[in-house]
């Protein structure tokens, strides 16, 4: 079977579990609306929080990635999976890119949600003109934290103390996402006085170039990241 | 249980260890040792001693005498570790020899990170009157400081010399990645810190004669610091590498032993 | 079924489809020598094995002996650091890619997705190595895990109905060599009786089998050989 088609058996095991589990549902989106909740009582004054929202944002979304990674993980780790998986000879970058699709939806639906929350409790507003911008970068920006989580996530699975060293390997290595997506989701809602929605562009290069990066890093690395 | 049996092969080697008194020094690495001496004499005399005071940041321009070479060796070492990172991958031997000079390396560019960032902020309090500036240079430092901090702890995860050789490798690689990636989106983000003053991309050299040269000799004794410590720091590797092999080797010898037992024949 | 899986080992090895009985074959396991550890501990201290074609062999021993370890060296999970190893005639450090996609292992861990059901479950372990719906369906029979069965999750299912699960997953990937670590642990009388049937006929029909079992009745009755493993060796 191709590469591809392994792909996506990968990644429709990995949303047909979660379907059924309800993990994300039920624990992980509650986790980054509690976590929008305590940025506000941190923060304490409705100004800044209008306009530090994009920020808030994506913070709650590098949480959450670093939890979803771990439940990504721990289906594999659970009963063996991931031995059988190597038994099975599956393509490592057929399994990397599975696993990546299947984070990269289940970051984006958070992602949205995240938003709609912004616009409710931090009083964020959407503009017309900057909702392209807005599309965009969520797509690349989701695609970037989806490869990253998903190389490093495969390096920490086979150990103990994963909990702890997964976010001490990612937190630093997605600094330019959460400086790229913040900035070009302030262009696109605004949320700073003056901002014009053209600023976004450059950043979403950014976003796009480290997507890049990392995917074929991760095609290229993940055999013998995960290998024994 | 397996005492009696692996006795006389654990006490075989004693004598010729006893003989060969296994250390990492050798004349090379001494004579090297004297001479990184005298290149850090020669700093201390020319940073603190010979060249003047800065107009604008009088005395405290003497920080940057260390601050500029830790920061440029560190520099080198992360690419010295993607470098040795890339021969251990893709060389046909696999040898474990570059696999320990890119964990050393790494381990000496972290303590030259660590040193930048604290001179750093030593400079800063004095010349901006803040220890932290949040600028794209220092930032991007800071993330490099981590990200290696990382990398160090990848290569404690355990496993066989080859394991860590291949997993480490890996995120060696990514992380020099990483280098151009933070350093651009920080450098978009913000920039405060003053213009490089002496690598500049018109090619011109806009410094006093003697500070420039007293910075290259800070440039020289911490190339020869970083070198002496990476001799050591890959020989000492070496060692634990030979440690653990002879740990495996007796343990091999009492699992021998183990199944030579009359009970053990079944 | 059975002829597919005769038939799919044909397709890859042309030139060794015959029993124990071709006198040119060459061995499907031959370990020599082999060292392998877990950590620090040297698990295999030395291990020299022969297996040939279409035979089940019984891996006896004490726990700790290394019974599990021989398995997932030959499936090419665990490198061989030293000596030399090789399965169905290719090299375990060189070729452990091609090892992995033509042997079955069941191991400790049955390796199911305990969210998805019995029929979800082997259908995506099949899929992995390009069987079809067909082999599939022959594979859940085999196990008499039709019916109902199939659509539980296998959360909800008894230790015995997970490792028959795992088992139908082996048989949908129609391995040439089955590994099988404590097959029986779990199962009750009609899962054993379902286990010797399936492994006899894998036999039948060209695979070759090892088990690492303490049931030695039950399995030496099925095998054709048997050897020990003692302190990280095997003998007999």
């Amino acid at each position: 079977m191709s590469t591809w088609r392994i792909a996506l058996l990968v990644a429709g095991k990995d949303l047909r579990v979660e379907r059924r589990s309800r993990v994300v549902t039920n624990q992980v989106v509650p986790f980054a609306a509690v976590t929008m909740v305590m940025f506000a009582f941190a923060l304490d004054a409705d100004a800044v929080l209008q306009r530090v929202a994009p920020g808030l944002v994506w913070l709650a979304t590098l949480f959450s990635l670093l939890v979803l990674v771990q439940r990504s993980y721990a289906i594999e780790t659970d009963d063996g999976a991931l031995d059988a998986l190597r038994v099975a000879g599956v393509d490592p970058a057929a399994l990397f890119w599975g696993k990546a699709l299947a984070l990269a939806v289940q970051l984006a639906v958070l992602e949205v949600i995240l938003i709609g929350t912004a616009v409710v409790l931090y009083g964020a507003e959407v503009r017309a003109e900057g909702l392209v911008l807005l599309v965009t970068t969520l797509v690349t920006a989701t695609c970037s934290l989806a490869v990253v989580g998903t190389l490093y996530g495969g390096l920490a699975a086979g150990f103990r103390g994963r909990e702890t060293l997964l976010p001490l390997l990612v937190l630093p290595v997605v600094a330019p996402v959460l400086i790229g997506a913040t900035r070009a989701v302030e262009a696109a809602l605004g949320t700073v006085p003056g901002a014009v929605v053209s600023e976004g562009w450059p950043w979403v290069g950014l976003l796009a170039v480290f997507a890049v990066a990392f995917g074929v890093g991760g095609t290229l690395a993940f055999g013998p990241l995960i290998d024994e | 249980m397996t005492q009696t049996s692996t006795a006389p092969r654990s006490s075989d080697p004693g004598p010729q260890r006893a003989a060969r008194r296994p250390g990492t020094g050798t004349t090379a690495t001494r004579v090297l040792g004297g001479v990184t001496l005298v290149a850090i004499g020669w700093l201390v005399a020319f940073g603190l001693g010979f060249s003047p005071a800065d107009r604008d940041q009088e005395e405290s321009v003497r920080i940057l005498y260390v601050h500029v070479p830790t920061i440029w060796v560190a520099y080198v070492a992360f690419v010295v570790t993607a470098v040795c990172s890339g021969i251990y991958m893709f060389s046909r031997r696999h040898s474990l020899g570059w696999d320990r000079a890119a964990g050393a390396s790494a381990e000496i560019g972290v303590l030259f990170v660590a040193l930048t960032l604290l001179v750093g902020a030593l400079w800063g309090r004095l010349t901006w009157g803040v220890f932290w500036q949040w600028d794209a240079r220092l930032t991007t430092t800071a993330l490099l400081f981590v990200t290696y901090i990382g990398y160090l702890a990848v290569r404690r995860l355990g496993g066989s010399h080859h394991q860590r050789a291949r997993r480490s490798a890996v995120i060696g690689m990514l992380a020099v990645l990483l280098i151009p990636l933070v350093h651009w989106s920080v450098r978009l983000w913000r920039s405060l810190h003053q213009e490089a003053t002496v690598l500049r991309t018109d090619g011109q050299v806009r410094m006093d004669g003697l500070m420039l040269f007293s910075l290259f000799v800070g440039v020289i004794a911490f190339t020869l610091i970083y070198v002496w410590l990476m001799l050591h720091r890959t020989r000492v590797m070496a060692m634990e590498d030979a440690l653990d092999d002879h740990g495996l080797e007796e343990a091999l010898a009492a699992r021998r032993a183990e199944g030579d037992r009359p009970d053990g024949e079944r | 079924m059975d002829r597919d899986t005769a038939e799919h080992s044909s397709e890859r090895l042309p030139e060794r489809t015959g029993g124990t009985d071709d006198p040119v074959v060459d061995p499907v396991v031959e370990l020599v020598e082999v060292v392998a550890v877990l950590g620090a501990f040297p698990a295999l201290a030395g291990a020299t094995l022969r297996v040939e074609p279409g035979e089940i062999v019984l891996l006896r021993g004490p726990n700790g002996a290394g019974k599990t370890t021989v398995l997932r060296v030959c499936a090419g999970l665990l490198p061989v650091v030293r000596g030399e190893g090789r399965v169905l005639g290719l090299d375990l450090t060189s070729d452990r890619d091609t090892i992995r996609t033509r042997v079955g292992l069941l191991g400790h861990a049955n390796g199911l997705y305990t969210d998805l059901t019995v029929s979800e479950n082997v259908r995506f372990w099949g899929a992995t190595v390009g069987a079809t719906a067909e082999e599939v369906v022959a594979a859940l029979d085999r196990l008499a895990l039709t019916g109902r069965l199939a659509d539980v999750p296998v959360r909800r299912l008894s230790a015995g109905q997970r490792r028959r699960t795992a088992l139908a997953c082996l048989v949908a990937r129609r391995a040439e060599l089955w590994l099988l670590d404590e097959p029986h642990a779990g199962l009750d009388a009609s899962g054993r009786d379902e286990l010797d049937a399936t492994l006899r006929q894998a036999a039948a029909s060209g695979a070759t089998v090892m088990v690492a079992s303490h049931e030695l009745e039950r399995t030496g009755a099925l095998a054709t050989r048997v050897v020990d493993v003692v302190a990280g060796q095997v003998r007999g």
